[in-house]
This record gives structure tokens, sequence and C-alpha cells, in this order.
């Protein structure tokens, strides 16, 4: 077929197939991903998979897609079981899925990852007929995204719609979303979720969507299944359901996030001053420009965006992972360069993003790991040598005060589960008795309930404690839950500020956006 | 009358290096396509520089043993995919590094084709034929300067067909992909081995067919010194060229140009400095290197999964 398909009214009104889980397990090894768990998708329907981190969703889609072969279990498509072997087969029965992480190729442009994503792209590709059938596609499409722009320079929510209009270019009847909003804006998330809800309405999709956010559950879903620990553990209509009865499901309990009880501090010092800072990117364009920015003395400073505006770049430079290229960073009067004789003198920590990867060296034990901060001070060097014992006893302490599990100090760091490790720099981080300053950057990305719990009050804590928190997150309502002042950045620059208190939801929305 | 002779002399020097440029470019051209043609699949291959030694002597000989260099040109290239073909296996392998294969691959084709090309070193194969573009009329520098390898017009049709591989074939957009994001092509239900094996050893291939531009062209004999690095210069001039094909002809033309300093300027009797002009192209390299090298930023046109695990 040499002729792009276009969403023409008539394929829309074509009924999605129904399709049914039955009884599937998945084991890897030993371990059960998924035990028994049935789900079923009637046409038509806007259906959400519920689910704590490690509950089975991304394996039971996976599944469904032919990623991993069910150890036991049915597909049914129509009532017809079918054997899935292959996204290709997947494709076959007008399924197709918008993966968490974006799966465009960044030095291609638009019109090429549409081309490319076609199963059945043509072997010499007739560049001027191929435009000509996209851009009737695109005229057709629910959003649009410019054809010719390489993907690298789209934003974020241009491309989570890219993927979407992906699926929808390979005429794909149901839609499995993992987590698809959690790179936009709320702005841009009802915009994308409800035309999606228009077109499950209209009867010509199906979408299963892979969620935690229950306000978007409520505000477009029209039944969920959850699950957890692998296991089906309830299924409803929405609209019969209130956001207790579904967190209870997920969690298996009733739990209420401790609530956050911040100490009045009087007479705040600066303790962090950023002067006109700017920096670069790695390709050499400007990451943030001219940023200003001061932090005191038992505050937390939140700066919300959505990635890639800056932020992460800001945070590296903090962390003397990035030089600047311009401006200057102070801290406690001083200019700070991130020298590690700095870090010490004026108790700068932080818990950057991915803690493994920028945080820890993973080959090396929880013990080693832990000692990062202090092994060549007294008690654990003696000037020359390490004192082992020192540092096999602080790590102890610590494992036991922040509740790390790992099978013994002598573990790879590597070997622990993603909370685990945060909890471990989150306790090399906040051990010295006098640290003054703490950066944190997504500290609860990709963790669990008790985990999330357990690291905002340790947040807030050391804050009540009086030290200068910069919290540097994606997780809008991490920040108004922490932060006492909320700065927005967009484009490499701060556009707005405020108290948490007084802050406006929905002009901290449009910041994000850049408008 | 002295100052005539010098007039000429110099013209001399810029014919020299001239067609220095389309003689020494040739190999350069074929192991920088086929570097770029691998990188761009996202795998590093360093053993360009054994293959293009393997291909340089299976040449020869198959010249030498069967009287027809075409053959010989065709049995390079083949070799040169046998080679492609064991480090694009080897490389993919769990905790494979593929900088580690390719110094192996370096020293694994160097040493086969030494060991086997020891009795080729004596006895006169056969030459790839030249077209003559010039006539009896010419200055002998001239007509030296325009006999041309249809090697050279080869690796010309090369580069820009390859450029549109890349843009308008959907292999070419499969190679980029895996190049660029091997988790997009997995998502896409492509085999990242298959298409890196393939890339691998046509890239491994037209590295042969470099080393037959060496042995049967120019300079047209067969020596255990005859590639003289040209294979990890590839690497360099792949960078410089910012994978593009047509780029890397513009930069395999610079290089041997290079090349051809050192002779084009001894056959007007300049010896001093004989030995740095031959450099020439070793400073090259190492001055794009430091220009084109930033701790502060990554470069533009770099496939994304160049020299990553996945």
């Amino acid at each position: 077929m040499n002729i792009a398909p276009a969403v023409s009214p008539a394929t829309l009104l074509q009924r999605p197939p129904d399709l049914q889980v039955i009884g599937l397990t998945k084991q890897f090894g030993h371990f059960v991903a998924l035990d028994q768990v049935s789900l079923h998708l009637k046409p038509g329907t806007f259906h959400a998979l519920l689910g704590e981190n490690g509950a089975g969703k991304s394996t039971l889609v996976k599944c469904v897609m032919g990623f991993h072969a069910p150890t036991s279990g049915e597909i049914l498509i129509d009532s017809q079981p079918v054997p899935i072997h292959s996204p290709r087969d997947a494709h076959h029965y007008g399924i197709g899925m918008v993966y968490q992480h974006f799966t465009s190729v960044p030095a291609m442009t638009v019109a090429e990852n549409l081309v490319l994503s076609r199963y059945d792209s043509p072997n010499l590709i007739s560049w001027k007929q191929e435009m000509e059938s996209l851009r009737s596609f695109m005229d057709s499409a629910p959003f649009q995204v410019p054809l010719e722009l390489p993907i690298a320079q789209l934003a974020a929510g241009q491309k989570q719609k890219l993927e979407i209009l992906k699926q929808l270019y390979l005429q794909s009847r149901i839609l499995i979303l993992d987590e698809p909003t959690s790179v936009l804006t709320p702005n841009e998330a009802d915009e994308v979720l409800g035309l999606l809800r228009e077109q499950v309405t209209a009867g010509g999709l199906s979408v299963l969507m892979i969620s935690h956010k229950f306000r978007e559950v409520t505000a477009f879903v029209d039944e969920v299944t959850v699950l957890r620990k692998g296991q089906f553990a309830g299924h409803g209509l929405v609209k019969d359901l209130t956001i207790s009865d579904m967190a209870e499901m997920m969690m298996g309990e009733r739990r209420d996030p401790t609530s956050v009880n911040k100490v009045v501090h009087h007479s705040p010092t600066p303790i962090l001053e950023v002067i006109n800072l700017h920096a670069n990117k790695d390709n050499g364009v400007e990451a943030f420009t001219d940023v200003n920015l001061t932090v005191y003395s038992g505050e937390i400073v939140g700066i919300a965006g959505i990635s890639g505006n800056g932020q992460r770049e800001l945070v590296e430079v903090l962390a003397g992972q990035r030089d600047p290229s311009a401006g200057q960073v102070v801290i406690n009067g001083s200019p700070y360069r991130a020298t590690r004789s700095e870090m010490y003198q004026h108790q700068v920590y932080a818990l950057p993003e991915e803690p493994l990867r920028n945080a820890c060296v993973p080959h090396m034990t929880v013990a080693e790991n832990m000692a990062l901060r202090s092994f060549d001070r007294p008690p654990q060097s003696n000037g020359f040598l390490l004192v082992l014992r020192a540092i096999r006893e602080m790590s102890l302490g610590l494992i036991q005060q922040f509740s790390v599990k790992t099978p013994s100090p002598e573990t790879p760091v590597g070997y622990l589960s993603g909370g685990n490790v945060q909890r471990t720099v989150l306790a090399r981080e906040l051990s010295s008795d006098q640290i003054k300053l703490l950066i944190a950057a997504n500290p609860c990305f990709g963790l669990d309930f008790a985990a999330v719990d357990f690291i905002h009050t340790q947040i807030v804590e050391a804050r009540n404690r009086g030290v200068a928190i910069l919290l540097v997150s994606e997780d809008l309502d991490e920040l108004l839950k922490l932060s006492d002042r909320i700065i927005v950045i967009s484009a490499g620059q701060f556009v707005y500020e405020s108290p948490t208190a007084t802050a406006d939801f929905a002009t901290i929305g449009r910041s994000m956006a850049g408008h | 009358m002295a100052a005539e002779t010098t007039a000429l002399g110099w013209w001399g020097v810029l014919l020299a290096i001239v067609a220095g440029t389309m003689r020494g470019g040739t190999p350069f051209l074929f192991v920088s396509l086929g570097e770029c043609l691998t990188e761009k699949s996202g795998k590093i291959n360093l053993g360009l520089e054994g293959t293009l030694l393997t291909g340089a002597m299976t040449a020869y000989a198959i010249s030498y043993l069967t009287g027809s260099p075409w053959l010989g040109v065709l049995m390079a290239g083949l070799a040169g995919l046998m080679l492609g073909a064991i480090h694009g296996w080897l490389s993919q392998q769990p905790r494979v590094n593929d900088v580690a294969v390719g110094i192996a691959m370096i020293v694994f084709g160097s040493g086969i084709a030494f060991f086997l090309g020891k009795p080729f070193i004596q006895p006169s194969a056969p030459q790839l034929p030249t077209i003559n573009l010039s006539n009896a009329a010419m200055p002998p520098a001239l007509q030296a300067a325009l006999q041309i390898s249809p090697l050279f017009l080869l690796g010309l049709g090369i580069a820009p067909l390859m450029s549109w591989f890349f843009r308008s074939t959907r292999w070419g957009l499969y190679i980029r992909a895996v190049g660029d994001s091997p988790d997009a092509a997995r998502a896409m239900g492509v085999s990242i081995f298959k298409v890196r094996l393939l890339s691998v050893m046509i890239g491994s291939f037209l590295a042969g067919i470099g080393g037959a531009s060496l042995s049967l062209y120019y300079p047209g004999v067969w020596t255990e010194r005859i590639s003289s690095g040209q294979g990890l210069m590839a690497v360099a001039l792949v960078i410089f060229a910012g994978w593009k094909p047509v780029q890397c002809l513009w930069a395999s033309l610079l290089f041997g140009g290079a090349q051809a300093l050192g002779p084009a300027l001894q056959s007007v009797g300049i010896q001093e400095g004989y030995y740095l002009f031959n450099a020439a192209p070793y400073i090259l390299t190492l001055l794009i290197m430091i220009l084109t090298c930033s701790p502060k930023r990554t470069l533009s046109g770099v496939p994304g999964a160049l020299g990553t695990d996945n």
C-alpha cells in the first residue's frame, strides 16, 4: 500500500475490537509479576489501569502488546483467542501503544518518523507523495504537529501528541497509553485526554490508560481495573467509585499521607544566592539565562516546570556537575564553585534525579556509597588510611535510621530497588548535623506511596531544622505540598513566583506552558 | 630563467597535489563511507584498519593469481565482508565493547594480511586500468594527473547514493533509527542486531575495496606498511564530516591532498621537512580532533546511540 492511511470519518466509525485478558500469569524466573489477572476492555470505552509501582501494570500491557510471552492465560479479540508474539501482531489486531518514554527518533523529522512507524512502509520512499498524504492526515487529525521539524526540536507536549498521532496514523483502534500525561502541563494533559475522549465517545476508539492521577481518571475515564502486587485488586465504573475507594484498592489498606507540619522560622538568613546565572546545554544551546534566586534558611523553594526547560542544567550547575557560562553562585555570602572543600565548608548537599546514575557508584557497596561524603575526614579516615570499621558502623546506623532495605551494608547499591537507592542517598545527604543547604531534584520520581511519604517527611523535617532547600520537581502536587515559595521555570527563565499559600494553580499551569 | 622554472615548478606542485588528492583520497573515501554507514547504525568499527590491509592483500593476491584486477577488487570487498561479520557479531554480544573488539580486529585483520600476504610482496600483480583524460600534447605532469581511477569515480558515485539511501529508503531510515534511538527502533519491531550486523558488514565491504585501491591503484604495491593508519584516520574523518556521506567525500579529498603534500614538494626538489610534510594527514587528524571535541558540548549530527551499550 503506497498511500498512507488517513483517518476519514468512515474509518473512525469503524468499531474498535473487544479486548479480553483472561487469567494472565507472567513469571520472570521465580518472580511472579502477574498472577491470574483478567481485564475486559469493551469497545468504545476509556479504561484506566491503576496500581502502585511494581503492581504489574506495565507487564500486563507488554503481554498484550507481545513484548512478553505470558506464562499462562489468554488474550481474546472479539472473543477469539489470538496469539500475540510481537508488537507487529498486536498492530494486526488494531492494538497500538503509546509508551512512557518517547519512541520517536530524535534526529529525524516528524514526517520521517511517521513514515518509519508504518509496518508496510515502501522500500523506496517518494517524499512528494508521502508529504501529500501526511498533510491530509494531519488536517483530519485531532491535533497537529509540524511535519518538517526534527523531533529533537519539539517540546515535550508536542512529542507526546506525536506519539498518539502515530497510533492514529497506524489506524490503531485500541490505544494503550502508559502514563501519557507525566510530561505534560495540566492544561496540555486535559487537551490531549479530552480530544481522545471525544474520539472514544464517537465510537471509533477504545483507550486503555495506565495512570496514577485520580484527577484524570475521574474526569475522562469510564471504567477502572486495579492491580496490586501483580494481582487483580478490583474493577468498577468510575461513576460508582470515589477516589478513596480507588486508593484503597491500590494500596490494600487506607493510608493517608502524613500531613506536613511546618515550623515558622523567624529571622531567616539567605543561604543560597544565585546571581545572573547562565548555562548551556550539552549541545551548546543556552539552557537557562539570567536566573536570579535566593533561598533562605528554613525555607523550601519549589521550582516547577516541564522537563527540558533548563531545570536539570540548573541543578547540575549548583551540584558542580556543569560549569556556568556566566553569573555567580553565592553561598553564605561567599562565592561558591562546588569544589569538595567548599561543599564541606558550606555544608551543601544534593539529591539529584536518577540517584543511581548521578549520586551513587552502583558497583560499590551501600556502606561505601553512604561514606562518599565523609570518608576523607575523621573518624572515617585517619588522614592516610580509611577506618573501615567506622564506615561500617556509620552505615549500620543510617540503614536503621532511614529504614534502607538491604541484605547487608556490603551489598552493591546497584542491587537495591529504586526506593532503597533513594533512601541510601537521602541518608548520606541528610546525615550531617550542620547541613545548611539541600538541593533536591525529582526526589520521588518512580517511587511508591510509602517511599514518597518517607522522603517528603524527611525533607520537611530538614526544613524545620533550619535547612535551606531548593526542590526542583515535575510533580506539581509535590511542590504545592512541600514548598513555601514556588517558582515556575519555562524556556530557561523564571516566569512566575509566588508564596505557595497564595499561588494560583491556573496561573502556574499557564506559566509552565510558556504563556 | 630561474624565476620561470620556479613558476613552472610551483604549477607542478599544484598539479601533483590535485592528482595526489584523487589518488590518495580514494582509500580514505571508501573507508570513511564504510565507517559512516557503520556509525550511522550506532556501532564503531576501529577494525577497518585491519580490513583495509586484508583488502589490499586479497586484491593484490587475487589479481596476481588470476590476472584479473577487478576480480581482486570484488574479493577484497568480500574479505572485508567476512571481517565485518566477525566484528558485527562479536561487538553485539552482551558485555562486549565495540572499541575493544575493534582493536582486536585491527590486530587480527593485519595479522592475517601479513601471514597470507608474505608470498605476494615480491611478484608484480596486474594493476587496475585507469581512465586517461589527457592527450599527448599536454605536459607529462598534467598527463599523470589526469589518469583517473575508476575506483575513484565509483566512490564519487557512492557518496551521494548513500546520502539518498539514508533519506529516501526504508532501510536507510531503519539504520538511522537504530543508530539514533535503539528503543524507538525496537518499538517499531526492527531487529537491531540484524540492522547493525548488515551495516557493519557492508561498511567493511567498502573498506575492503578501499584496500584494493591501495594495492591495485596507488601506490599499487603490496607491502605491510601500505595502509599507514588510514583506517583509523577514517574514524576522525567521519567525525569531521558530521556523519554525512557527501561531506565524507570532501573530507577524504582534504586528507588525500594532505597526504600528497610531501611527495609533491619533493618532486620539485624541496627536501627540507620531507618527513614533516608526510606527517600532514596525522597532524590534520589531531587538529580536527582538537577543533571538534569539547568537554562542554556534544557534537551535532552524532548518532544518539553511538558507543553506548544498548
